[in-house]
């Protein structure tokens, strides 16, 4: 087997309470004392004790309740966080799906999204413009892609975000349950799109509720429950006992 | 390799730059007048209070007003609205890892743009008072907006980055800011100020700034002490925000 291309060694992250100073200078001075102590022993642990390894072209579900760390995992994985303890190795470039439409440039057209986007995933404006077409047709927006993105529905929203993941040649592909909101025409056009991917050798994570798209996709799953790794295995079989829990 | 990689900052500052102004002008049809419109209306406010109402002896004051109150404007703007910056973008902070570093780069950036636009009103007010405009110009201009950019960005950096942690920072900083209005000679000249504060005034980074901008604009001279001043200020900022930017940018999804 090749080198693993995403590896987690006994991770683990916790945050101290931030709303301590967030809530504000002055309050955080007026209460130094106290304030300074619950932030170095307060913490709040969103994940520990974490281990997997993913090889290049596998495809990875998480599934956990809300607020159980799975998407701590993806920011960990996008290198967005760093753990607290452990180690997160990434060997490939990341494209994390981004939720288009909440609360970022809603004024700009869909055209100009898929630029910013491409571009904030890391390609120059030279690849982007190249599969511009390419992400428009996928998209099929008709003619919103010339609108600002602000009056796009939540599927055209989800239509636009993953056209633009998925076509610029993705290594690593994180996706965060979008594939719920797509109308059923689009989530077979993306399902697909990812079956290819999983031929081509792109390494895919996917979170969702779907249980379904999770066993068509993804060959091993990950349950987190409670901050941590309830089991991993074969999909199937994960998802049966999530089902039963 | 490193090719690539300058290309792609190229391109990165210059889409999120252009999507901001996209989005201010595509709202604001008069967008361009509308970044004119606040400093002039200051100077308008303070003419007729020290020129109209205390009969200030200047001549040539709304000229002089405006010299300082555009440079200003540039130094506010990148101060205060930059506070937010990191906020505003959040959605994308928690999800990409991009060179977080380019959000205030390129408000800064925009505030420099127009205040570069804001240079032809400097000038038709030089026409209206029948001031020479003089070769200075040339290398006067370029210089300080290269120092007052560095200073800018150094401030934008560290505001924006403490702002994640203490949220009440920018309030602080708005009310700072409006002292610090008043605590440099931009209303008034510098040899007004009294003996007993003409050292302590320097001090203040803007002071030099200001000046410096007004030397080079009214009286076609390069002052070369000024500019080295406001340069030394400016790496010291821009060394302070560095700093604090490295020590908590990896730190920035976490509190949002």
């Amino acid at each position: 087997m090749s080198e693993p291309v995403i590896v987690f060694e006994n991770v683990g992250k916790s945050y101290p309470q931030y709303h301590q100073i967030t809530g504000g200078l002055k309050n955080f001075l007026f209460h130094l004392p106290s304030a300074l102590k619950s932030f170095k022993q307060l913490r709040y642990e969103s994940l520990r004790d974490i281990n997997f390894q993913m090889a290049k072209g596998e495809s990875l579900g998480i599934v956990g309740r809300n607020g159980a760390g799975k998407s701590t995992t993806l920011g960990l994985i996008a290198g967005v966080l760093q753990p607290t303890v452990g180690r997160v190795l990434v060997r490939e470039r990341v494209s994390p799906m981004l939720e288009l439409g909440a609360g970022f440039c809603t004024d700009l057209s869909g055209r100009d999204n898929i630029m910013l986007n491409g571009i904030l995933m890391g390609m120059t404006r030279m690849e982007v413009q190249k599969k511009v077409d390419e992400i428009i047709e996928f998209a099929e927006l008709g003619e919103f892609i010339n609108q600002p993105i602000r009056i796009y529905s939540s599927g055209m929203l989800a239509r636009l975000g993953f056209s633009v993941v998925s076509s610029l040649e993705p290594e690593i592909l994180l996706i965060d349950e979008i594939l719920a909101v797509g109308d059923i025409d689009f989530t077979k056009k993306c399902q697909e799109r990812m079956m290819r991917f999983k031929k081509q050798g792109v390494t895919i994570v996917l979170v969702s509720h779907v249980m379904q798209d999770i066993v068509n996709i993804c060959d091993r799953v990950l349950w987190i429950e409670n901050h941590t790794a309830k089991c991993i295995g074969p999909a199937e079989e994960v998802v049966q006992k999530y089902k039963d829990s | 390799m490193l090719n690539r990689k300058m290309q792609y900052l190229m391109d990165l500052i210059s889409v999120v730059t252009r999507k901001d102004l996209q989005v201010r002008y595509k709202s604001y049809v008069l967008g361009y007048l509308w970044s004119l419109a606040n400093p002039l209306a200051f100077a308008f406010v303070f003419w007729v209070a020290f020129k109209v109402v205390m009969r200030i002896q200047m001549e040539a004051y709304a000229l002089f007003l405006i010299a300082g109150l555009f440079p200003w404007q540039w130094f506010s703007n990148s101060v205060n609205v930059n506070a937010n910056v990191f906020l505003m973008n959040a959605s994308i902070i928690k999800k990409v890892n991009f060179p977080r570093n380019v959000l205030p780069f390129s408000m800064v950036l925009q505030d420099m743009l127009h205040f570069l636009m804001s240079i032809p009103v400097i000038l038709l007010f030089m026409l209206m008072y029948q001031k020479p405009v003089g070769w200075v110009w040339l290398y006067g201009i370029p210089a300080l907006v290269i120092v007052q950019f560095i200073f800018c960005y150094g401030l934008a950096l560290l505001v924006s980055s403490l702002n994640l942690f203490f949220r009440d920072l920018e309030r602080i900083i708005n009310l700072l800011t409006t002292l610090m209005f008043y605590f440099t000679p931009i209303i008034y000249p510098l040899e007004m100020v009294p003996g007993q504060f003409k050292q302590v005034i320097y001090f203040n980074p803007l002071t030099s700034l200001i000046v410096g901008w007004r030397e080079v604009l009214l009286n076609n001279t390069f002052p070369t002490g000024f500019v080295l001043l406001s340069l030394l200020y400016g790496l010291l900022a821009l060394g302070l925000g560095l700093v604090i930017y490295k020590k908590l940018s990896w730190k920035f999804a976490e509190v949002l």
